[in-house]
C-alpha cells in the first residue's frame, strides 16, 4: 500500500473499533429514518412552497425534457435519478430543520432585542436585575441541539452508505473519465469507445435502471467533477482512481462544470451528460466504434492537419494521428460543442478555433499553429467528414 | 547621567531616552513606533497593518465582482483572475483577519488583566514585524514573482494553494515561493506571538485576577492562542515542503513520483479549519464583552461560555477533512469527519443562547458596538446553519466547491468576524484615543455595510444552488446565474461605500471626536479603571479584584458581584 493511500483514508485503515461504532450507526439510522421518511416526503412539499418563491425567479428551471433539450440552469434541488435523489431528501431534512432553527433563534433575539431595548422613557439611574447564569437551564437548552445533531448524524451516515457503498442493481455502464488541464477524456472500456467532453449516457428507467459507474482520474492536476442535476461531486485527483455514480432517468443534455481550479481555464472545463433513450445510446456507441470515414475529397485537409504535427496531441484513428494530449477527434462531428464546451461546434468557431484556439480559449494549451488561410479551410473540410 | 536624560530647571521632567528621537515631530513618530515595544502601539500597528492590507485585498474582491457581474466579462484576463482571488483570500487571512486578531488581543490583554505590558515585549515587538514585513514579501511577488520572463505576476493556485498545481511543471517563476515563503513567516510570527500572549496570560494577572475572574475575551485569547501553537507548525512544515518539493526535488506532493495531492490537503486543513476558529473566537470575545455591557447586565452562564469555548478548541482539531468530502475518502472517514463537524455546532448552539440570555431582561443600549453585535448574532447564526448543511456530507457534495460554499465563509468572516472587529472598533477606539467614533458616520457605516454585506453574499447561495462553481473567471449566459451574480456585484460597491464612511470615521475621530472619557460606556472590566488613552505604564492603580466585573464592584458598593459568584 502506497503511504498516500494510507493518508487518504482508504477502507483498510480504520480500526475494528471505528468499523464496529459506524456500522451499528448505520443500522440505528434506517430505523430513525422510517420515522424521518414521512416528514422528508411532506417535508419536500413544505420547503418547496417556500424555497419556490425564489426558484420561481429562476427562467427555466421547471421545464419539461426531451432528448435533445439542455438543460443548461441546473439546480441541485431538482434531482434525476438515484444518487442525486438520495442527496436531495437528506438536504430537504436539513433544510427544515436549520430553517426551524433559524425562525426560532432568530425570533428569540429579534424579541429580545425589540422587548429589552432602552426606552426614552426608561431611568437610566437604576440597572436592570443582575443575572448571572442557571445551571438547569443551561442544561435544558443544550439537550435539543444534541439531540438535532444525532439525528442529523444519522441521516448523514446513512446516505453516505447508501451512494458511496451502493450495490448496482441491473448492469452497470463503465465510463472512465480522465480531467485533463481544460477538457475531459472519456473511456467506455466495455465498447472500445474513446472520445471527449460529451458523455453519452442511456436513460434508466424504473423498471430497467441502468447505474452508470464512472472511474475519475486525472492527468495532470486535481480536477472536480460535478452536474449538479445529476449527482454531488467528485474530485479527480492524480494518481488516484475515484469511483462515482450517476443513474439519470429522466431524458435530456445536462451540464456541469470543472469545480476545482486547474489552471487558466478552469472556466471553461464544461462537461455535457447526454442522456438519451437506450435506442439512441446504441446508434451513437454503433456510430463512436465504426471506422473513421474516409473521404477522398478532403485529402488536402487530412494531408494539412498530418503536417502541421495536429497528430502529436490529437487522435484520429486510421491515420498516423495519435496523440494522446488532446481530444481523440476520430469522430469529432459527434460532438455539439468546441474546447469541452466553450462554443458550439459550427463552421464559423471551428475556423476561429483553428486560427488560433487562444481567442475562443485563452490560455488553453493548445497553441496557435499559425495556420494560413488556406490550410484552416481545408482542415475545416476535412474535421467535417469526421462523422 | 543615563542616555539623554535631562532635569530640567523646573524639576523631574523627562525628555527622549533615545538620541535622534524629538517627540512631536514626523521623525520622532516614526522612530517610536520602529522603536516600541509597547503592547497598545505594537496592538495598534498590527491593528494598523490589517487594515491597510485589508484594504489592497478589498480591492482585488472589487476587480473580481466587477469581472463576474455579467456573463463573458472582460474586466480582467483570465491569468489576472487567478492572481486576484489567490490574494485576496491569502491576503486576507493572513495579512488582514490574523493581524487584527493578534492587535486586538495585543491591546486588549495586558489592560484587561491589569498587566503593565506583556510577558516578552521584545517578541512580541518581533512578532509583529515578522507579520509586517512577510506582507510586503508576498505583494513583492507582483514585481519579481515571474523570475526573468517578465513583470506582473503573483501565486495563482489559489489561497489553498492546491498540489499539484504548485509544483514546478505547473507553477512557472518564483510567484508560488513568494507565496509560501511569506506564508511560512508570517506562520512563525503568529506562533512566537501566541507564546508570548499565552505566558501573559497566565503568569501576569493582576492581584486577585484568578482564572474564572478573567474577562471572557481573556479567556478566548487563550483558547485561541493555543490553537494558534498546535495548528500553525503543521501549516509551516507543509510550506517547507513545498519549498523541498520545489527546489530540491521532493515529491510529497506529487503523484507520478509516489506522492500524494491529498496530503497537501490534509496538510493544508488540519490548519485550515482551526483557523477559522482561530479567527472567529476572538469576534466571539468580543461580543461576550459588548452584549453585557450594553444589556447591563453580567454574561449569562460564565462557566458555560468558557467550558464550550475550550470544547471548540478541542473539536476544532478534528474536522479538518470536511474540507475533504469530495477527494474520494470512503463512507467511514466521510462519516466520521461528518459527525464530529455537526458536534461542534453545540457548543456554539450553547454560546449563541447564552449571549441571548444576557440581552433578556436587560436594558439594551442600541449604540454602534450593539447595533455590529446584534447584526453579528443574526448573521453568525445564518453563517451557522449553512456550516451545518456543508457538514452533513451528502449535502456536502453539492455544496462544495461551489458559490455557496463562498456565500457561507463569507458569512462567516464578514458577517461574523468582521462584524466583530466593527464593535470592537467602535467600542475600544475611545479607549485607546481618548475621542468616540462619530456616531452618525458610524451609522451610515454600519447600514450601507450591512445592506451591501447581504445583497453580496445572500444571492451567492443561489448561484452556487444552481450550480456555479467557484473560481471561475467567467460564465456563460442562460446558466441562471446572472441576476445573482450581477447583485451582489452591486452589493460589493455598497460594502466599499460602507468602509469608506468607517476609515474617513477613524481619522477623523481621531482628530475631531467627542471626548471619550476614562469610562464612556459604563463598563466593567479593568481596562476602563485607567485613563483614554491608557498611560506607557497602563494603571496608576489598580481597583480591588473581587469578581469578573472589578468595576461594577467599585461602581455598586451596596451590591458587588463577588456576593453572588
Amino acid at each position: 500500500m502506497k503511504s498516500s493511500d494510507h493518508l487518504a483514508w482508504q477502507d483498510k485503515d480504520v480500526t475494528v473499533g471505528a468499523y464496529g461504532i459506524l456500522r451499528f450507526v448505520h443500522r440505528l439510522s434506517f430505523n430513525v429514518s422510517l420515522v424521518g421518511q414521512a416528514l422528508r416526503d411532506h417535508g419536500a412539499r413544505l420547503f418547496w412552497s417556500v424555497f419556490l418563491l425564489f426558484a420561481a425567479a429562476l427562467p427555466g428551471t421547471l421545464n419539461g425534457q426531451t432528448a435533445d433539450q439542455v438543460r443548461s440552469v441546473q439546480n441541485i434541488f431538482q434531482p434525476i435519478g438515484a444518487p442525486a435523489e438520495a442527496v436531495y431528501r437528506t438536504s430537504v431534512l436539513v433544510l427544515l430543520i436549520c430553517l426551524g432553527i433559524f425562525v426560532i433563534v432568530g425570533g428569540l433575539l429579534l424579541y429580545a432585542v425589540v422587548r429589552y431595548r432602552r426606552r426614552t422613557t426608561d431611568d437610566d439611574s437604576t440597572e436592570p436585575p443582575q443575572v448571572y447564569g442557571s445551571t438547569a437551564i443551561e442544561l435544558a437548552w443544550t439537550v435539543p441541539p444534541i439531540l438535532i445533531v444525532v439525528v442529523l448524524a444519522l441521516a448523514t451516515a446513512r446516505t453516505v452508505g447508501e451512494i458511496k457503498n451502493a450495490k448496482f442493481t441491473g448492469d452497470p455502464l463503465e465510463i472512465r473519465i480522465v480531467g485533463h488541464r481544460f477538457w475531459w477524456e472519456l473511456h467506455y472500456p466495455k465498447y472500445n469507445i474513446t472520445t471527449a467532453n460529451e458523455i453519452h449516457v442511456p436513460v434508466s428507467y424504473l423498471s430497467a435502471p441502468r447505474p452508470i459507474e464512472m472511474t475519475l482520474a486525472s492527468a495532470d492536476v486535481v480536477h472536480g467533477f460535478w452536474v449538479p442535476e445529476l449527482s454531488g461531486k467528485e474530485w479527480l485527483v492524480p494518481g488516484r482512481d475515484n469511483k462515482w455514480w450517476i443513474q439519470p432517468s429522466s431524458l435530456g443534455i445536462y451540464l456541469g462544470n470543472c469545480t476545482v481550479l486547474c489552471g487558466l481555464q478552469h472556466a471553461n472545463m464544461l462537461i455535457r451528460v447526454v442522456v438519451e433513450s437506450p435506442e439512441d445510446f446504441d446508434k451513437w456507441v454503433t456510430r463512436e466504434q465504426r471506422p473513421p470515414t474516409f473521404d477522398p475529397n478532403v485529402e488536402e485537409g487530412r494531408k494539412a492537419f498530418l503536417a502541421n504535427t495536429c497528430g502529436s496531441c490529437h487522435t484520429i484513428e486510421g491515420t498516423t494521428a495519435n496523440g494522446i494530449f488532446g481530444p481523440d477527434l476520430t469522430h469529432f462531428m459527434s460532438r455539439q460543442t468546441l474546447g469541452a464546451g466553450v462554443a458550439p461546434n459550427d463552421d464559423k468557431n471551428l475556423r476561429s478555433w483553428l486560427r488560433d484556439p487562444q481567442v475562443l480559449k485563452p490560455g488553453c494549451l493548445m497553441p496557435d499553429m499559425k495556420l494560413d488561410k488556406q490550410e484552416v479551410e481545408q482542415i475545416v473540410a476535412y474535421l467535417k467528414t469526421l462523422n | 547621567m543615563p542616555n539623554g536624560t535631562i532635569i530640567t530647571d523646573a524639576g523631574a521632567e523627562l525628555v527622549p531616552a533615545r538620541p535622534g528621537e524629538e517627540r512631536g515631530t514626523l521623525t520622532g513618530w516614526v522612530q517610536d513606533l520602529v522603536y516600541t515595544v509597547d503592547h497598545k502601539k505594537l496592538g495598534m500597528l498590527y491593528i494598523g497593518t490589517g487594515l491597510f492590507f485589508f484594504v489592497l485585498a478589498g480591492i482585488m474582491a472589487l476587480l473580481i465582482r466587477a469581472q463576474l457581474a455579467f456573463p463573458n466579462g472582460h474586466v480582467v484576463t483570465p491569468q489576472e483572475f487567478n492572481y486576484m482571488i489567490t490574494m485576496h483570500g491569502t491576503v486576507m487571512i493572513f495579512w488582514v483577519a490574523m493581524p487584527i486578531v493578534f492587535g486586538m488581543i495585543n491591546y486588549l490583554v495586558p489592560l484587561m488583566i491589569g498587566a503593565r505590558d506583556m510577558a516578552f515585549p521584545r517578541l512580541n515587538a518581533f512578532s509583529f514585524w515578522l507579520t509586517f514585513f512577510s506582507g510586503f514579501l508576498l505583494f513583492f511577488s507582483f514585481v519579481a514573482g515571474p523570475g526573468l520572463y517578465g513583470a506582473g505576476s503573483a501565486p495563482d493556485a489559489a489561497w489553498f494553494a492546491i498540489a499539484p498545481l504548485t509544483s514546478p511543471a505547473f507553477s512557472k517563476g518564483h510567484s508560488i515561493d513568494f507565496w509560501s515563503l511569506s506564508v511560512l513567516v508570517s506562520g512563525i510570527g503568529s506562533v512566537t506571538g501566541a507564546i508570548n500572549i499565552m505566558v501573559t496570560i497566565i503568569c501576569y494577572r493582576t492581584k486577585g485576577m484568578t482564572l474564572h475572574r478573567m474577562p471572557l475575551f481573556v479567556w478566548l485569547a487563550l483558547v485561541t492562542m493555543f490553537l494558534v501553537v498546535v495548528f500553525l507548525p503543521p501549516l509551516s512544515a507543509a510550506q517547507i515542503m513545498l519549498t523541498l518539493e520545489r527546489y530540491l526535488g521532493a515529491t510529497f506532493f506529487r503523484a507520478e513520483a509516489g506522492g500524494s495531492a491529498i496530503l497537501w490537503q490534509h496538510f493544508f486543513w488540519i490548519f485550515g479549519h482551526p483557523e477559522v476558529y482561530i479567527l472567529v473566537l476572538p469576534a466571539f470575545g468580543v461580543i461576550s464583552e459588548v452584549v453585557p455591557v450594553f444589556s447591563r447586565k453580567p454574561i449569562f452562564g460564565y462557566p458555560m461560555m468558557v467550558a464550550a469555548s475550550i470544547l471548540i478548541g478541542f473539536i476544532s482539531a478534528g474536522v479538518w477533512a470536511h474540507h475533504m468530502f469530495t477527494v474520494g475518502m470512503n463512507s467511514f472517514g466521510v462519516t466520521f469527519f461528518a459527525m464530529a463537524t455537526l458536534a461542534i455546532s453545540v457548543p456554539t448552539g450553547i454560546k449563541i443562547f447564552n449571549w441571548l440570555a444576557t440581552m433578556y431582561g436587560g436594558k439594551i443600549r442600541l449604540e454602534l458596538p450593539m447595533l455590529f453585535a446584534i447584526a453579528f448574532l443574526f448573521q453568525f447564526l445564518i453563517a451557522g446553519l449553512t456550516g451545518i448543511m456543508l457538514g452533513v456530507a451528502p449535502f456536502d457534495w453539492q455544496l462544495n466547491d461551489s458559490y455557496f460554499v463562498i456565500a457561507h465563509f463569507h458569512y462567516v468572516i464578514v458577517g461574523g468576524i468582521l462584524y466583530g472587529v466593527f464593535a470592537f472598533f467602535y467600542y475600544w477606539y475611545p479607549k485607546a484615543f481618548g475621542r468616540m467614533l462619530d456616531k452618525k458616520l458610524g451609522l451610515w457605516h454600519f447600514w450601507l455595510f450591512t445592506i451591501g454585506f447581504h445583497l453580496t453574499f445572500d444571492p451567492q447561495h443561489f448561484a452556487g444552488i444552481l450550480g456555479m462553481p467557484r473560481r471561475i473567471y467567467t460564465y456563460q449566459p442562460g446558466r441562471g446565474w446572472d441576476l445573482w451574480n450581477l447583485i451582489s456585484t452591486i452589493g460589493a460597491f455598497v460594502q466599499a461605500a460602507g468602509v469608506v464612511c468607517f476609515t474617513i470615521n477613524l481619522l477623523w475621530s481621531a482628530w475631531k471626536g467627542k471626548i471619550a472619557g476614562d469610562d464612556p460606556w459604563d463598563a466593567w472590566t479593568l481596562e476602563w479603571a485607567t485613563t483614554s488613552p491608557p498611560p506607557d505604564y497602563n494603571f496608576e492603580q489598580l481597583p480591588e479584584v473581587r469578581s469578573r466585573r472589578p468595576l461594577w464592584d467599585l461602581k455598586h458598593p451596596e451590591d458587588p458581584d463577588w456576593k453572588f459568584e
